[in-house]
């Protein structure tokens, strides 16, 4: 039997022993090796992901102005930030669009900047447009302010997600007859393709699929830095269907996550344009998960063929919320290019970076190999 | 040789047979992969030329001497590299078979002597990777 505390294998990150792999390099060695002489060599595996997270933003703190200001509108770049807390603190959300863009007037929109975009420009160094207007108060007289602002220039910037790193999501395709322009990405008619969205067997919530080691303070790479998971994410639903290892087949858990925002990097902070849909945000978030005993081992040791998602028409099940679930497919499957779905070959697309999640689960491998990053217990897990 | 190009004519010349003279003075096989051509407006056409190396060069030089613009394909339309996250998105749109997804790195490559310059990657770059350099 295996057991190890997070305590030890702190001290064996600090001792510059400690032995980490990726979710990826974990599978192999399981194969070889077997769970248990596995469970006892390896004390972290790291994973990552890359992908569109639209429930992320940030709140600002934008400095106080002379004369002073209770700012009750503020723009960043022309996109408005919610302005409905303290004087000059600001909430910009990632999905966020200018009151200027013609949104789907001119069906598909572009959606070229967006909340997202300004997050990018900011942690990029580049000032910003900052509006802001107000009604005037005896203490806070000041009507309308407008100045270039850059990250370094706020008191406050914090990244603050309420739902990130879904575990699992459907693949989505289009039955009728007429292109599809959804946060999905780009649907052809007739089961002209199939996009799905997740860093597959390097997904964090993959690795721990009873959220046995991810709570309030789980230390994480968040956006090229470090950032913390703060409560359960927005739509969290441990309830959901799960498969004999665990894995929940259809979307399930999701984490609300927090970090300093002058830390990030625009690598892993990405302002990004769904045609027909709106503006986003790619977010760079790896989990590193303590091999505690032979179970978790067994939990990181998921591979793409044993994770399944369902697969979901866009042009009806998914709009009229009808639940209706056109059949599960692996992973693996959907790595390969192609199912088959009704008879049919379809091609397939992910809309969520692979080689950005290696990375991520890599980078976060070699700054726990130099005992620069260390585990932290959580105050208490999610809720499973 | 074989080589795609893209030709602009100007407005003024966009009325004149050109493809009629690559074909018969030349001696050059013209296959047209996109055209955008309207009377009196600017005109843009994506050829793929084959013929004689002789021939090529001579059917470019009568092309250029009549005010329209040739430059190989290549140049058009960039993708950026560095802007580009790999989510994979563009690949099911390209039709070209120009923007895939290499297995099992699941890295996006570029081929560019397969695109066709038909732009719909463009827009469907969730991080704007791809650019039309004209």
């Amino acid at each position: 039997m295996v057991k190890k505390t997070y305590a030890e294998i702190n001290a064996r990150i600090r001792a510059g022993e400690a032995v980490v792999v990726t979710a990826e390099e974990v599978i192999p060695m399981v194969r070889e090796r077997g769970i248990e002489e596995t469970a006892a060599a390896v004390d972290v595996v790291t994973t990552g992901t890359f992908g569109p997270m639209c429930s992320s933003g940030a709140f600002f703190c934008l400095g106080h102005s002379k004369p002073r200001m209770k700012m009750n509108r503020v723009f960043l770049n022309g996109v408005e930030a919610y302005a409905g807390i303290a004087a000059v603190d600001a909430y910009l959300g990632a999905s966020q669009i200018p009151e200027t863009d013609p949104a789907n007037k001119s069906y598909p929109g572009e959606f070229n900047y967006g909340g997202g975009h300004v997050l990018e420009d900011l942690v990029s160094g580049r000032e910003v447009l900052l509006e802001a207007f107000a009604y005037g108060t005896d203490c806070y007289p000041r009507h309308k302010l407008e100045k270039m602002i850059s990250l370094e220039d706020m008191p406050y910037a914090v990244l603050y997600n309420p739902r990130n790193a879904y575990q699992n999501y459907n693949v989505a395709v289009n039955l009728s007859e007429r292109t599809l322009y959804t946060y999905m990405g780009i649907l052809k008619p007739n089961l002209g393709n199939a996009n799905y969205s997740t860093a597959d067997q390097l997904s964090p919530l993959f690795n721990d699929p009873y959220y046995r080691t991810i709570g309030m303070g789980t230390k994480i790479f968040l956006g090229g830095g470090v950032g913390y998971v703060c409560w359960h994410g927005t739509q969290h639903a441990p309830g959901a269907p799960r498969g004999e290892n665990g894995v929940p087949t259809a979307p399930s858990g999701t984490l609300t996550v927090i970090g300093e925002l002058k830390q990030m990097s625009p690598r892993w902070l990405r302002g990004i344009s769904y045609l027909g849909y709106g503006a986003s945000l790619m977010v760079g978030l790896g989990i590193p998960i303590p091999i505690l005993d032979e179970e978790m081992l067994k939990f990181t040791a998921v591979s793409d063929a044993d994770i399944f998602a369902p697969i979901v028409d866009y042009s009806e099940g998914y709009p009229q919320a009808t639940g209706e679930v056109l059949g599960k497919v692996s992973y693996a499957e959907l790595k390969s290019g192609e199912i088959t779905l009704n008879g049919r070959a379809v091609p397939t697309a992910p809309l969520s970076s692979y080689p950005g999640a290696r990375k991520i689960a890599r980078q976060l491998k070699e700054w726990i190999q130099e005992g620069q990053f260390t585990l932290t217990e959580p105050v208490f897990t999610i809720p499973t | 040789m074989k080589q795609k190009m893209v030709l602009r004519f100007p407005a003024a010349v966009v009325e004149q047979p050109f493809t009629y003279h690559l074909i018969k003075d030349y001696n050059l096989m013209i296959n047209i992969l996109k055209a955008n051509i309207n009377p009196r407006m600017e005109g843009r056409m994506v050829v793929e030329i084959s013929g004689a190396e002789d021939d090529f060069h001579r059917g470019i030089e009568f092309l250029q001497s009549s005010g329209v613009k040739a430059f190989p394909l290549e140049q058009e339309i960039a993708w950026v590299e560095e802007r580009c996250t790999h989510c994979g998105a563009c690949v099911i749109i390209c039709p070209a078979g120009a923007l895939v997804l290499e297995r099992p790195s699941m890295e996006v490559k570029f081929l560019n002597e397969k695109c066709i310059i038909c732009e719909h990657c463009l827009k469907a770059c969730p991080a704007r990777a791809m650019e039309a350099r004209f």
